[in-house]
């Protein structure tokens, strides 16, 4: 009897607190941002765990990455197998653990960092923080990087379990938030984020000057750290500077980037002195007035970096691999259908056709 | 450490654990080191000022209970050489000996109390001073540290000592032991003010792990949480806001953020009570309570009785009764009543010595005029309402005022006094307080009530729902405990329906509390005091 | 025990104080009048209650007050 008593206690105890974690569970699913609409950006960084991981090149960077360069141009055109790994404001020590992390599933050939975030020797915004780090699966990797990130107004608990970050978001809820508790839905082309339309860039406000131009120590840390693991790893790290009118890029920044590649024997391509070489055209390629590219000026970028990447760093062709191949086809529909759907949304085709 | 912090919580996950895990006779050890471990996160220079406190007033309160002893003795021991006058004259002497330790402690450690609380705001009245006497001289302010909970451990630990003298409880041997009375960390913050012979009866038994007793205490330990974090913490926006700027917020937004405070200190203060009446319950520890249903009184006598209760039956037992009962105190009773005649002359010295305590209990609130007016406030109002007691009976008898809806007007009566009395408290000036509070009678911007200015006070309507939520929830569980424990009460209920109370009230914490970013986790209230 | 009574009927002529027994714990007695009572006992049977002696049990009832009285007189 007494046994019997004790068994129903236990049952009851494990009943009970199936149930409470199993609603905290699916409460936590439900309140979390599912960054399917709107803004996406936040759901990129989680993409690339799907992907067969067996790239040439991994990208890392913020919106200068992510905004600017078609991995399908590379395929498309130089049989170069590319992956984006970038958020939105991502930091150099996010792009340097995103890159860790990458490396832990695979070696590629070249990495491929844009060193406009080296001007934030701290994190400036906790959302940013979110975007990028929330993406990542749990690592040490990511600890590191949620340790490196955090604002002091931030806790740990909050990424470990995000319900206690987001416990007010029931009152903005949305279809979508139902509709993907579960499942996810593909919102970049390999990291890469599409845009068609076209906003020309006029009247480029210069930068105001500033006190003090030189570089954080913990940003060039991490910069130190991500030339390192390169070199251990045996993966080129090729230095970039996306054609960003602004945020406007300093020339006493442009000297340290150039000084520091110089010194590691890094390359460094800084896409803003290369207008005519790249054909980027600021009055069509450019969707929010010099920002960040759209898909056209993204097309022309890759162009350029798969040429470079083919002549500089000897990556060679791998249009032949049927296995590739296969990924591909469905990656280039969706990113024809996207571009399409894109054009008649912008009102830049008719439904039907031209 | 605060208790809406996620540290505090790990922190109290591993208490828990280790408190039944250890053997028994560890357990009040490891409060103690628990204790000090709180007391330290709070700021490691804080932990001089409770040591010294604790140091003298376990010493004090042992030397007047050795020379009780001796007196005890000695007296046996000569009971028949002895006459009465000897005796009595022994006895006397023996007692100014207890009554020098006791002074010498007393004013040791309210003496540091005062230096620590009241050191800038006497520089800055004599500042006041200098100033109008057109000196151009001023004194600069000192940067010392308030320790946390100051005021509380050393009522506690000065009540302890005066019980010893007085001979109501024995004087604890082992420091350590009495270590713990003083610091008992659920108290730290913000009390109760525990009386030795209280809390010592639980305070170092040896507790067996019962899950009943445990989830008791949770459940208040969430109940707590509820009101601090769903409603105290979410009106404190609007509350800052309208008390912020007493230019712009006059007139009707006096009113409502006079209200807004008053949901803020009850939810925050009991609320805190509760977590901390809670953690000691599941920890097996009895801790009395500080609160009964203060805004269910009928009158401002009433509510004091029901609100801080252990603060003020602190101030009545250790000071009212001393003054009042006192010899010169005795004497200036007879000289009134001969003076005025049977009548004022009783009430005369009663008023004199409420005065005091009154004072002091405004005093002991905070460093500032506010708190001084505040407190003599509660004075002139009690005093009055002694009064004209008579008047309000020949009144009541006349008009025959004495059913339930004359009760719940007398109710709201006392709640609006109260209100009124909190915006000494609420504005960080006199000057402030007199004029948001006259404004009310000459703004006339009543429009502002309706005409969506409230949803401008950083509270938006979902806030207004869920505060209208918690305070209505907040009331039912008041009525219902007029009745006994609610606790009590759902726990009759089937198991499902307790669960499902315990963990929506749960969920409600983790989704309405304003916490995390965006929310600043604000200090409680009565944390400074 | 009759003067204590006579000083009870004083200060509240509405309670029968032959009878009551939680003066203190109702709420029947409070401060004030807890500090007028003692004034008119030590005047009316010369003993001085002490601050110390000021507990419920002490206060609850009429009986228990006098009992008080009665062992501070033997004092």
């Amino acid at each position: 009897m007494k046994q019997n008593g004790k068994a129903r206690a236990l049952i009851k105890f494990a009943v009970s607190a199936a149930v409470a974690l199993g609603g905290l569970f699916l409460l936590q699913r439900l309140l979390v941002p599912k960054y399917v609409d709107g803004i996406v950006e936040g759901a990129f960084i989680a993409e690339y765990y799907g992907e067969k991981k067996d790239f040439d090149v991994i990208f890392v960077g913020d919106c200068e990455v992510y905004e600017n360069f078609s991995p399908i141009v590379l395929w498309q055109e130089y049989g170069i197998n590319s992956y984006i790994r970038g958020s939105a404001e991502q930091y150099i020590w996010q792009s340097y653990y995103v890159l860790e992390d990458t490396l832990r599933y695979e070696t590629p050939k070249a990495a491929i960092f844009n060193i406009q975030s080296l001007q934030f020797d701290k994190s400036q915004n906790e959302a940013y923080n979110r975007m990028t780090l929330e993406g990542m699966r749990w690592s040490p990797s990511k600890v590191n990087a949620i340790l490196a990130s955090m604002k002091p107004e931030e806790q740990f608990l909050d990424y470990v379990f995000p319900i206690l970050r987001y416990h007010s978001r029931w009152s903005e809820l949305t279809a979508s938030d139902i509709r993907y508790m579960f499942d996810t839905k593909r919102v970049s082309h390999n990291g890469y984020y599409m845009r068609v339309d076209v906003r020309p860039a006029e009247n480029v406000p210069t930068g105001r000057i500033l006190g003090d131009y030189s570089f954080g120590e913990n940003a060039w840390k991490y910069l130190d750290m991500m030339r390192e693991l390169c070199e251990e790893k045996g993966v080129k790290l090729i230095l970039i500077k996306a054609p960003s009118l602004y945020p406007y890029w300093y020339p006493e920044w442009e000297e340290q980037v150039e000084e520091y590649a110089q010194k590691y024997g890094l390359p460094y391509i800084n896409f803003l002195e290369l207008t005519e070489e790249t054909g980027i055209d600021y009055s069509t390629d450019t969707y929010d007035a010099g920002l960040h590219m759209n898909l056209s000026g993204a097309e022309k970028l890759a162009r350029y970096m798969g040429r470079f990447l083919r002549e500089e760093i000897g990556l060679l062709d791998r249009r032949g691999e049927t296995e590739l191949q296969e990924i591909w086809k469905s990656k280039i529909e969706a990113y024809e259908a996207e571009r399409e759907a894109q054009y008649v949304k912008y009102g830049m085709k008719e439904e039907n056709g031209q | 450490m605060l208790f809406t912090t996620y540290e505090f919580m790990g922190f109290m996950a591993v208490l828990f654990l280790a408190y039944y895990l250890v053997p028994k006779k560890c357990q009040w050890p490891l409060l103690l080191a628990a204790s000090y471990l709180f007391y330290f996160c709070a700021g490691a220079d804080y932990l001089i000022y409770i040591m010294v406190t604790t140091l003298t007033v376990y010493f004090a309160a042992r030397m007047m209970e050795k020379n009780a002893d001796k007196q005890a003795a000695y007296l046996k021991e000569h009971k028949a050489e002895l006459s009465k006058e000897e005796k009595k004259a022994y006895k006397e002497t023996q007692k100014r000996v207890r009554l020098r330790w006791l002074i010498s402690c007393l004013l040791l450690n309210l003496g540091v109390l005062a230096v620590v609380k009241y050191t800038n705001f006497f520089i800055s009245n004599v500042n006041g001073i200098l100033n109008s006497l057109g000196s151009g001289k001023q004194i600069s302010f000192l940067t010392l540290a308030l320790p946390m909970g100051i005021s509380f451990y050393t009522f506690q630990a000065v009540g302890y000592l005066i019980d010893v003298y007085r001979g109501t409880v024995p004087a604890e041997k082992n420091p350590f032991r009495f270590a713990l009375f003083v610091a008992f960390f659920p108290q730290l913050i913000q009390g109760p003010i525990s009386r030795f012979g209280d809390l010592s009866k639980t305070l170092y038994e040896k507790h067996r792990f019962e899950a009943k007793t445990l989830c008791l205490g949770l459940q208040r330990v969430l109940w707590g949480y509820f009101k601090k974090m769903v409603v105290a913490d979410r009106i404190l926006a609007g509350v800052r806001t309208i008390v912020g700027d007493v230019g712009a917020y006059e007139g009707a937004y006096v009113l409502v953020g006079m209200l807004f405070y008053t949901v803020e200190l009850y939810a925050d203060f009991t609320g805190g009570i509760d977590i901390t009446i809670g953690i000691a319950q599941a920890l097996g520890i009895r801790v009395e309570e500080n609160f009964n249903l203060p805004y269910f009184s009928k009158s401002l006598k009433e509510y004091w009785r029901r609100w801080h209760i252990s603060m003020c039956s602190w101030f009545r037992d250790y000071i009212f009764y001393p003054v009042s009962i006192s010899r010169p105190m005795q004497r200036f009773t007879k000289f009134s009543k001969k003076r005025f005649g049977e009548k004022v002359g009783r009430r005369l010295p009663m008023y004199l010595s409420s005065f005091t305590v009154w004072l002091a209990t405004g005093v002991w609130h905070g460093a500032s005029w506010n708190f001084i007016v505040w407190g003599l406030g509660n004075w002139a109002i009690l005093m009055a309402s002694e009064e004209l007691e008579p008047l309000y009976e020949k009144f009541h008898d006349r008009f025959g005022a004495r059913g339930r809806l004359y009760g719940l007007f007398q109710m709201f009566r006392t709640f609006l006094l109260v209100c009124c009395l909190n915006l000494f408290d609420c504005y960080s000036s006199l000057g402030d307080t007199f004029r948001a509070f006259g404004s009310v009678f000459t703004a006339g911007n009543w429009n502002v009530l309706w005409d969506g200015s409230l949803m401008e006070l950083g509270l938006t309507m979902l806030d207004y729902w869920i505060l209208a939520g918690g305070t209505v929830l907040m009331l039912c569980v008041s009525l219902l405990h007029r009745t006994g424990s609610v606790r009590e009460k759902i726990g009759r209920r089937v198991y499902p329906l307790r669960f499902a109370i315990w963990y929506g009230l749960f969920l409600a914490v983790l989704l309405m509390g304003a916490y995390g970013i965006g929310y600043d986790a604000s200090q409680f209230i009565y944390n400074q005091f | 025990m009759e003067d204590l009574l006579e000083i009870l009927n004083d200060l509240h002529p509405e309670v029968d104080f032959e009878v009551e027994e939680h003066l203190i714990d109702d709420g029947i007695l409070d401060s004030l009048d807890i500090v007028n009572l003692i004034s008119e006992i030590s005047e009316v049977f010369d003993v001085s209650i002490t601050a110390k002696d000021i507990i419920p049990e002490n206060f609850n009832s009429a009986k228990a007050l006098y009992s008080l009285i009665q062992d501070l007189d033997e004092e």
